[in-house]
């Protein structure tokens, strides 16, 4: 790999140049990584729910606990009403999460890392989140816009703002994964740069930071992964429970 | 502190790799469209896959096992209760038989002590009066006896002396008067020996 801190989000083909009409739909190590995490997490779960016995083993463990934590999420923020929603936000968190993780492995490619991705999951949510108000509420749901006790001179004020904080959400939420992933993943490129420029002498303290920092982009790499999950699951609440 | 430090060691770095990033191509991969299009199908692919077989197969299965695991516990411990009240209760029960068992050998063991006490109490007074009767019946004959020595002891004395004289003097002795003499003496002497 080379020196340049961004050229570990290059992304390349692997294998021929597949064009469907217009659209290069090429298999990439982007591609690749997607289906690793993909399989991994329907193998992890799949093993984890095989067998039910009542002292669960340690894979039977890992899934009940992630359901369940999934689940707390789910009821703790949006309410029962989006219990329909459960298997697409367990989704989304594992996807998320397990690109992250996988991203955390040397030479690894960081799923998340790229603003495309990150984006069109946000935008799906947007998408879905209002097209699910709309149903749930009619042309009710437009009061979301509309917060309860403001004074009628700031009332359109209050509106444009709510508008635009409504319509921005899918760019902070795809551009808060793609950012803290890429800002993560650079820095500990450039540590291990330093490492190697620095040498024998001094690279010791550089090391050291790599290390605190692989630790903090693990906790960062979760982290992100719930506040992804725990963000839908707000947006679900507006647009389930109406209540502004 | 360490934010500067790291801020500052960053700032430091693109300096030092200046060059390396001058001779790459410049810029955020990620913002470079060309394998756009290619990212967006496969995520969709995958992740599409991913929530069919995660909300048709497996989500299912790990909640029918939380809710079977959750159902069987409350079994349990519905079971655990039940068998703990049978035991209180056998308990009780245990408890109640060895409290009348116990009054029941505290019945035999009176009932059992009052007859031996009387049998004792007859058998008792029976070997008194066989004791009595012997004690009388030896009184008797020790009374009898008693009159009946000095008669025998006076024949003895009237044979021996008789004897002796014969021995003495040679010639047979008119036993009359030696029993005159014997009759005379014992009847003095009867009085010191016998205590009349």
């Amino acid at each position: 790999m080379a020196a340049n801190p961004m050229s570990q989000f290059d992304v390349y083909r692997i294998g021929p140049e597949i064009k469907v009409g217009a659209f290069d739909i090429s298999f990439t190590n982007a591609s690749l990584f997607m289906i690793i995490s993909t399989v991994s997490i329907l193998l992890v779960f799949n093993l984890g729910s095989k067998r039910n016995s009542v002292l669960p083993n340690k894979m039977q463990l890992l899934a009940e606990l992630s359901y369940t934590f999934v689940a707390k999420m789910i009821s703790d923020t949006a309410g029962s009403k989006a219990k329909p929603y459960f298997a697409f936000i367990f989704s989304l968190f594992m996807f998320v999460l397990f690109c992250n993780m996988f991203g955390m492995i040397p030479y690894t490619f960081t799923v998340t890392s790229h603003i495309i991705v990150t984006f069109i999951l946000a935008a799906f949510i947007f998408i879905g989140v209002t097209v699910i108000g709309f149903i749930k509420h009619g042309f009710g749901y437009l009061k979301l816009f509309v917060p309860s006790g403001v004074p009628a001179v700031l009332l359109p004020l209050i509106v444009v703002i709510e508008i635009i904080s409504y319509l921005s959400r899918p760019i902070s939420l795809s551009v808060r994964l793609f950012a803290n992933m890429m800002a993560g993943h650079t820095m500990m490129k450039v540590f291990g740069g330093f490492v190697i420029s620095l040498g024998l002498v001094g690279g010791w303290l550089p090391l050291s930071f790599s290390v605190a920092l692989t630790g903090l982009e693990i906790l960062v790499a979760f982290l992100q992964a719930y506040v992804f999950a725990i963000l839908t699951c707000i947006y679900l609440n507006d647009a389930l429970n109406l209540h502004h | 502190m360490i934010k500067k430090i790291f801020f500052q060691s960053i700032f430091f770095s693109f300096l030092f790799f200046k060059k390396a990033f001058a001779a790459e191509s410049g810029g955020m991969p990620q913002l470079n469209p060309e394998f756009w299009i290619s990212q967006i199908f496969w995520l969709v692919l995958t992740f599409g896959i991913m929530y069919v077989v995660l909300s048709k197969f497996i989500l299912p299965k790990i909640s029918n096992n939380l809710e079977s695991r959750k159902s069987q516990i409350l079994e349990n411990i519905e079971a655990a209760e039940k068998q703990r009240e049978d035991g209180e209760a056998k308990l009780k029960e245990y408890d109640e038989i060895i409290l009348k068992s116990k009054m029941e050998a505290k019945n035999i063991f009176n009932q059992t002590r009052e007859k031996t006490l009387k049998d004792i109490g007859a058998k008792k007074e029976v070997l008194d009066q066989q004791i009595d009767d012997e004690i009388n019946k030896a009184e008797k004959e020790i009374e009898v006896l008693r009159v009946s020595a000095p008669d025998k002891i006076n024949k003895i004395a009237i044979e021996t002396s008789s004897e002796l004289l014969e021995k003495l003097i040679g010639s047979g002795v008119n036993s009359s008067s030696i029993s005159a003499i014997v009759d005379d003496l014992s009847r003095r002497n009867g009085d010191k020996y016998y205590g009349n």
